[in-house]
């Protein structure tokens, strides 16, 4: 029972981390413009880098 | 159009950047077509488009006049453009919806941790012992309470603020269940008991907030099809300085005493008297009818109206905001009240439901004490129906499905308002048009089938030297000649030589050779017969098809218009629509609107003009094209794009597909509560079931939402960017 006192814990550390990164994620604008983007990553790449 | 685009630039350095609104970009295609149309002009540093916000950034060197040039290259496009003004509404919009999606995160995180735990006390069963139990319960409890609280906070905010108003709504049985089930899970926990909810809890809070997140997103995407119309309309005017120049302003900024110049085919910017010049006037927003009116100096004018003839000179009587639209503003307020008054279909589940529920956990509770059950017992099990009843499907049953209708209507061209005028377009029952610019195109065409081609472009280049709509009408014929010698007499006709032959247009009267009291347009050339131009205003190509598939929709229809009596009695033959009223003002479209209305028929109302626009905002639904008057759209609920009305069937089919989903969806929810709350008053209700039961009807509730995406077939107009891709795909190969 005492891997249960490691692995609660980062359970809760991967748990924060994933929470922390949507937060970030959404103040720094990536759910903007959903339509956009998802309209964008099909459109040609003009400067391909091969 | 011309739009001062210079005053929205802002620069920093040698740099000038602005924020465009953009009309008619819909995909991926028009997306790449706009920023590579713009990076590829000099000195154009970023162009960058929101396809979600219909947002263009826009950033170069050099000076800020620049700015009406990329409007005009958008509109060379295909594209509408108009300053983005920030507005505080927006604002506020926007900081909701990241609050809410915060709060979903956060209780998505909280969920899945505690259920981690709870699964593991849950299969763990008696093989656990009570001291790890209870360390799991602890540890759910440190993570639900702070969650439940944060995430919590729209339910109890919007709770709190219903009972400080003595009245009770959808978020206090929420709000009740939350606190119940942290309250009981946590004194349970101190007991060391078997059973906790904190999974529950968080489960609640986490559904209902994917509700709101999506209600918000809905609310975002209507409000934004509104304000993107409203910047796409901002004018300018001419107004003339202290020191003689011509300055051009927004309309929105003229006064009163102003004096503003009207060229021909303008619009009139705002209530004013003719100070100098005569001119014939396009009243037909105003009026609805096609005929021109003759004005002259001491003439008061309305905003709205189009010169046709020479410049004129105003003078500013009343500020743009509060002219003769004023009145009709007013009209239409009113309207949108009690268009206000309809209750959505979730608030009238919610009135029947929060009293039935409340009850049967009061029941619960005095019939396990009667039963002779402890005081605990009797208590939980009270909660238990409370967390079991609560309302998560339903909160999720009408977002979701809105959000999907709404989704598909915008990607054919059809903006909505908001989601519950969907709800009021799925009950309408009769359909009332407008007739000039809504069933017809509203200009004047000529009927030319009976001349023969030469004589037609003699005719054409002689009418090229004249903007009065009858010739107008004859511009779109090619001609390779040009006129000489051009006279008009006004209120006559033309007359003039081209190649050689001597050519009149006009009245019979004028160019000769009929008996003079016949009507109409005649053209003559040299001593030949005279030949008749017939002048109509013509049916829309899609009309008949629209009138068609209304009926076959199982809507009957009318026309009504302030036009002559034979004018739209021959448009309501040619479509077979045989009620028709002719000759009405804008306050008697609204009585007829009315009188359906009192026999209780839901109306829906589609028009384009000014004078439609308390009928617009009175009937219980409505319908403009995007190249109706400003104050038209405002009034609608629907706005349809491309200038066609054949969206308008799509949209009656989707809305009540609509709601015949959210039926469905309250029926689901209704169903499971019959099974589920037997349990729950009898005490049968573990933990694990709640969960089960809840995620499981949230998710029959959300896929049969998604159906949605099936209904119909509608092509929907074309847009600029449509063939882009493929195109480009061509060019690959």
């Amino acid at each position: 029972m005492t891997s249960l006192l490691w692995l609660i814990p980062i359970a809760l550390i991967l748990g924060f981390s994933a929470l922390g990164t949507f937060f970030w994620a959404l103040r720094s604008g990536q759910f903007d413009d959903l339509d956009g983007d998802a309209e964008r990553m099909l459109g040609d790449d003009d400067f391909p880098l091969t | 159009m011309t739009v001062a685009l210079a005053s929205f630039v802002r620069t920093s350095g040698d740099v000038s950047s602005l924020d465009l609104v953009i009309g008619g970009a819909r995909c991926g295609g028009c997306l790449a077509k706009i920023e590579n149309g713009l990076r590829s002009q000099p000195d154009v540093t970023e162009a960058r488009m929101n396809l979600s916000t219909a947002r263009l950034h826009v950033a170069w060197h050099g000076a800020a006049d620049r700015a009406d040039g990329f409007a005009q290259n958008l509109q060379d496009m295909g594209f509408s453009a108009g300053p983005y003004i920030p507005d505080i509404a927006d604002a506020a919009d926007r900081a909701q919806s990241r609050k809410l999606l915060l709060a979903m995160a956060a209780a998505a995180f909280g969920l899945m941790n505690v259920m981690i735990l709870s699964i593991a006390v849950w299969s763990g069963g008696s093989e656990m012992s009570a001291a790890t139990q209870s360390l799991l319960h602890w540890l759910s409890a440190a993570i639900a309470l702070p969650i439940a609280a944060f995430s919590g906070r729209p339910f109890f905010a919007s709770a709190w603020q219903a009972l400080r108003a003595k009245t009770t709504n959808m978020d206090v049985p929420i709000s009740l269940a939350i606190i119940l089930a942290c309250g009981l899970s946590l004194w349970e926990t101190w007991q060391g008991q078997e059973h906790t909810y904190f999974d529950a809890a968080l489960m609640l809070v986490f559904l209902l907030l994917v509700g709101r997140v999506l209600d918000a997103r809905l609310r975002a995407r209507t409000g934004l099809a509104a304000r993107q119309l409203a910047a796409l309309q901002v004018h300018n005017a001419r107004r003339i300085t202290d020191d003689n120049r011509v300055e051009t302003v927004p309309t929105t900024e003229l006064a009163p005493g102003d004096i503003v110049v009207v060229a021909s085919g303008e619009r009139i910017p705002a209530d004013g008297v003719v100070i100098s010049g005569e001119s014939r006037l396009d009243a037909a927003l105003v009026t609805g009818e096609t005929a021109l009116q003759k004005v002259g100096p001491g003439d008061a004018l309305y905003s709205g109206t189009i010169n046709h003839g020479a410049p004129l000179t105003l003078e500013i009587h009343k500020a743009s905001a509060d002219s003769f639209l004023a009145d009709i503003t007013a009209m239409v307020e009113a309207g949108q009240q009690t268009q206000a008054r309809y209750v959505r279909l979730a608030d009238r589940a919610a009135r029947a439901y929060v009293p039935v529920v409340h009850s049967l956990a009061l029941l619960t509770f005095v019939g396990w004490l009667i039963a002779g059950g402890t005081p605990r017992t009797a208590i939980i099990n009270a909660i238990a129906v409370l967390i079991i009843t609560c309302p998560c499907a339903l909160g999720l049953a009408v977002p979701a499905v809105q959000v999907v209708a709404v989704g598909r209507l915008f990607a054919k061209g059809v903006l909505i308002r908001s989601g519950d005028a969907l709800e009021r377009l799925a009950t309408v029952r009769h359909v009332v048009f407008d007739k000039t610019g809504t069933l017809t195109q509203g200009r004047i065409r000529a009927d030319v089938s009976a001349i023969p081609a030469p004589d037609l472009a003699l005719i054409s280049a002689l009418s090229r030297h004249s903007t009065h709509p009858a010739s107008v009408a004859l511009h779109e014929f090619e001609t390779a000649a040009s006129a000489l010698e051009v006279e008009e007499v006004s209120g006559q006709g033309l007359r003039g030589q081209v190649s050689g032959h001597a050519v009149r247009l006009g009245q019979a009267r004028f160019v000769g050779g009929v008996s003079f009291d016949r009507p109409g347009l005649w053209a003559r050339i040299d001593a030949q017969d005279p030949l008749q131009i017939i002048l109509a205003d013509p049916i829309r190509g899609e009309a008949q098809e629209t009138v068609n598939a209304l009926r076959a929709a199982n809507l009957t229809l009318s026309i009504v218009s302030g036009d002559a009596a034979e004018t739209v009695e021959n448009v309501g033959d040619a479509l077979g629509i045989d009620q028709v009223t002719a000759r009405v003002e804008p306050a008697e479209k609204l009585t007829h609107i009315s009188a359906l209305q009192n026999r209780g028929i839901p109306v829906l109302m589609v028009g384009d003009g000014l004078n439609d626009a308390p009928a617009l905002a009175h009937a219980d639904a409505s319908a403009a094209l995007v190249s109706g008057t400003e104050i038209s759209r405002a009034a609608s609920d629907i706005v349809l794009q491309g200038d066609t009305l054949a969206g308008l069937p799509f949209a009656i089919q989707v809305a009540r597909a609509a709601k015949r989903r959210v039926v469905e969806n309250f029926a689901l929810a209704i169903g499971y509560n019959m099974l589920a709350v037997p349990l729950a008053i009898f005490g049968y209700v573990t933990p694990l079931i709640a969960a089960l039961a809840m995620s499981a009807s949230s998710l029959i509730v959300t896929l049969n939402a998604l159906r949605m995406r099936r209904v119909g077939d509608y092509e929907g107009p074309s847009h600029p960017g449509q063939n882009e891709r493929i195109k480009k795909g061509k060019a690959a190969l």
